[in-house]
């Protein structure tokens, strides 16, 4: 049935590059061990194979997807790759063969493998964008609006529509420190990078000020005798509250001074 | 955000009345839009829910709220969510202007009944709140209309209206409370009706003690019963009624309802019109929609059931898939309800059977006969 299986897919860890792994199984006639981002392979006992990332081979499979598999399949390839399912690369070729074969019935069999999962990973990853469209917290630094999050799933490409319609007139950065990426935003233009480091000034006076205000506001807000302290950690989970600002005390740090430009992006833009 | 606590009138619950003394302030229209807007843009908040005091005159207040919103709305270019409480007693051009402004404007009912608001709040009267309510909701529908006329019509409190409610300082009950929100939902169009248990914050002959727990499991089986009649298809007659016009604090609303009418179970879950499937206990909007996705494609037995969300822990004792039973799930309603129970509530019937001759017995603890009482339905 398939020329080969025993051979390992590397690529750039990008949904094009990924695009591009499934393009080759189905040229090449191979059903690859794993699929594994570049910067994540180890020494492995199978030959492995760099696949380039091609932006037109990308684009065919991407022309398929809805064609073959109904109109929902594209959102739930695009949110499982950004999911932190593990194996979601093989999940989603095996998943995306299926699809071609059997034509859109293949989206009904949501209590099936290889759809269950990844329609679960899906929803996380969704889940979690949903609740970072409340959790980012900016500061203001100069002008410029800066947030620090650090998420499981790769969420910046889902909440960049929301936050640039949001503030469409802003500057502003959210940086995924999990995924070392960055969403930057100037008015009429957005793009994500990846960022390894990204250094923030400290806040300003003003800032403080709002933030304290912030403070005050949110403990006055709540009532005593109405807590439910289970209830607030299924809704906002714990892992969330050190990126928020009214769970953070302010250190009493000097402001160090502001870099030239804390939104000039020196690496090359990564594709959505 | 109270745009000021300076209020005229004397709402017996209120912390803010005018006969209590606590620290008055209010802010300018221009502080409130400032503070809102460093708020907005740093992503603390989503928008805006703006209510007042009765400062000076209703129309003096509401005058207030609306030069806030202006300056938000038309200076500042304000786009978030903004909800504006409407001042009972206001004038209509007010009104009017307010739900121009914000997204969703509500008026408090307060308390579920005449009486008790002729007892708690001497200020405010029904027609003084349903009054509001009524020309709202004409407004709303007016506006729909127009907007299909005129692309350009400006919006009328697109987001709809709601209002809330204290549940538990006045001895209502869940039944009149029900009905009440019932006939809400159906004459007023609102969006939403809000149940507040009532917190004691001041000492008053006609209030219950400051020492009274909050009745959130009331609340809480309100909430259950709302979602009931929305979502679900209910009516409010079929959940309660005169002979049993309270909750039952052991079981939600759903099961009490489907412990009652056992005859008409178990469904069978490949077969079932998404309505009945919606009557299952253990099965919510999702799961019911998810079975009509997932069943097209090949029939489903209890495991798939789990995985599509369904509670079987819940579901078991009134459903089968593919005419069977899941295995030792009994069909009695004695075994069913048993399983039913909350770990709490099971703890607690335990704990009393064991002490059965205390003296010091507590009235919240629940008896061998309340569960009893929850099948026949009288408690």
């Amino acid at each position: 049935m398939y020329h080969r299986s025993d051979i390992v897919y590397l690529y750039d860890g990008g949904f094009q590059g990924f695009l591009c792994c499934v393009f080759q199984a189905f040229v090449q006639k191979e059903n690859p061990q794993m699929i594994l981002p570049q910067d994540e392979a180890q020494a492995l006992l199978f030959e492995t194979r760099h696949i380039e990332t091609r932006p037109e081979q990308a684009e065919r499979v991407w022309a398929a997807v809805p064609a073959k598999l109904g109109p929902e399949a594209p959102e739930l390839t695009q949110c499982a790759f950004l999911s932190d399912l593990p194996d979601k690369e093989l999940l989603l070729l095996e998943f995306l063969r299926q699809g071609f074969a059997q034509g859109p019935a293949v989206m009904q069999g949501l209590a099936r493998e290889p759809l269950r999962s990844l329609w679960q990973a899906a929803q996380r990853a969704k889940h979690e964008a949903h609740l970072f469209t409340g959790f980012v917290r900016f500061s203001d630094c100069g002008g410029a609006l800066t947030a620090v999050i650090h998420p499981k799933n790769q969420v910046l490409p889902l909440l960049a529509d929301h936050f640039c319609q949001r503030f469409n007139a802003e500057t502003f950065m959210i940086y995924d420190k999990t995924h070392q990426m960055a969403l930057t935003h100037r008015p009429g233009q957005a793009r994500i990078i990846p960022l390894e480091e990204a250094e923030l000034p400290g806040p300003g006076q003003e800032e403080r000020q709002i933030r304290a205000l912030w403070r005050r506001f949110y403990q006055t807000l709540s009532i005593q005798g109405r807590e439910t302290p289970r209830a607030r950690q299924g809704h906002m989970p714990l892992r969330y509250w050190g990126d928020m600002t009214e769970f953070q005390r302010e250190s009493p740090l000097v402001a160090p001074a502001l870099p030239e430009d804390p939104l000039a992006p020196p690496q090359k833009p990564a594709d959505l | 955000m109270l745009q000021s606590n300076v209020c005229s009138y004397d709402c017996r619950y209120c912390v803010n009345r005018r006969s209590n003394q606590t620290r008055r302030a209010s802010f300018t229209p221009r502080e409130l839009a400032d503070l809102t807007m460093q708020f907005y843009r740093r992503n603390y908040i989503e928008g805006l829910f703006l209510s007042s005091a009765v400062s000076g005159t209703p129309d003096n207040a509401c005058e207030q709220m609306l030069e806030t919103l202006g300056i938000l709305r038309r200076e500042y270019g304000f786009v978030g969510y903004i909800h504006a409480k409407a001042i009972p007693g206001a004038d209509d051009r007010l009104l009017q202007r307010l739900g121009l402004l914000a997204d969703r404007v509500s008026v408090n009912i307060e308390l579920p009944s005449q009486q008790s608001l002729g007892l708690l709040a001497p200020d405010k009267t029904r027609q003084s709140i349903l009054g509001p309510m009524g020309r709202l909701a004409e407004g709303i529908a007016e506006n729909k209309t127009d907007l299909v006329r005129y692309r350009g019509a400006p919006k009328f409190a697109p987001a709809g209206q709601s209002t809330q409610m204290i549940i538990g300082a006045t001895p209502d009950t869940d039944y009149q409370i029900l009905n009440l929100t019932a006939g809400l939902y159906k004459k007023y169009q609102l969006k939403r009706v809000f149940f507040s248990a009532y917190l004691p914050v001041v000492e008053d002959s006609r209030l219950p003690a400051l020492d009274t727990a909050p009745p959130l499991l009331r609340e809480h089986r309100l909430y259950q019963a709302d979602w009931l009649l929305r979502f679900y298809g209910f009516e409010a007659s079929e959940l309660l009624d005169e002979d049993q016009p309270n909750f039952n604090p052991l079981l939600d609303p759903k099961c009490c309802w489907a412990l009652r009418h056992m005859d008409q179970f178990p469904t069978e879950i490949n077969r079932a019109p998404y309505e009945t499937l919606l009557r299952i206990p253990g099965v919510g909007v999702r799961s019911a929609r998810r079975i009509l996705t997932a069943r097209r494609s090949g029939s489903l037995d209890f495991k798939d059931l789990k995985k599509l969300g369904v509670v079987l822990k819940r579901a078991q004792y009134f459903i089968t898939c593919r005419g069977r039973r899941a295995p030792g799930a009994a069909a009695e309603p004695g075994p069913a309800l048993e399983a039913l129970l909350s770990q709490r509530a099971r703890e607690s019937l335990a704990e009393n059977s064991c002490r059965q001759l205390s003296l010091f017995d507590q009235p919240e603890r629940f008896t061998r006969e309340d569960v009893r009482q929850c099948i026949t339905g009288q408690i």
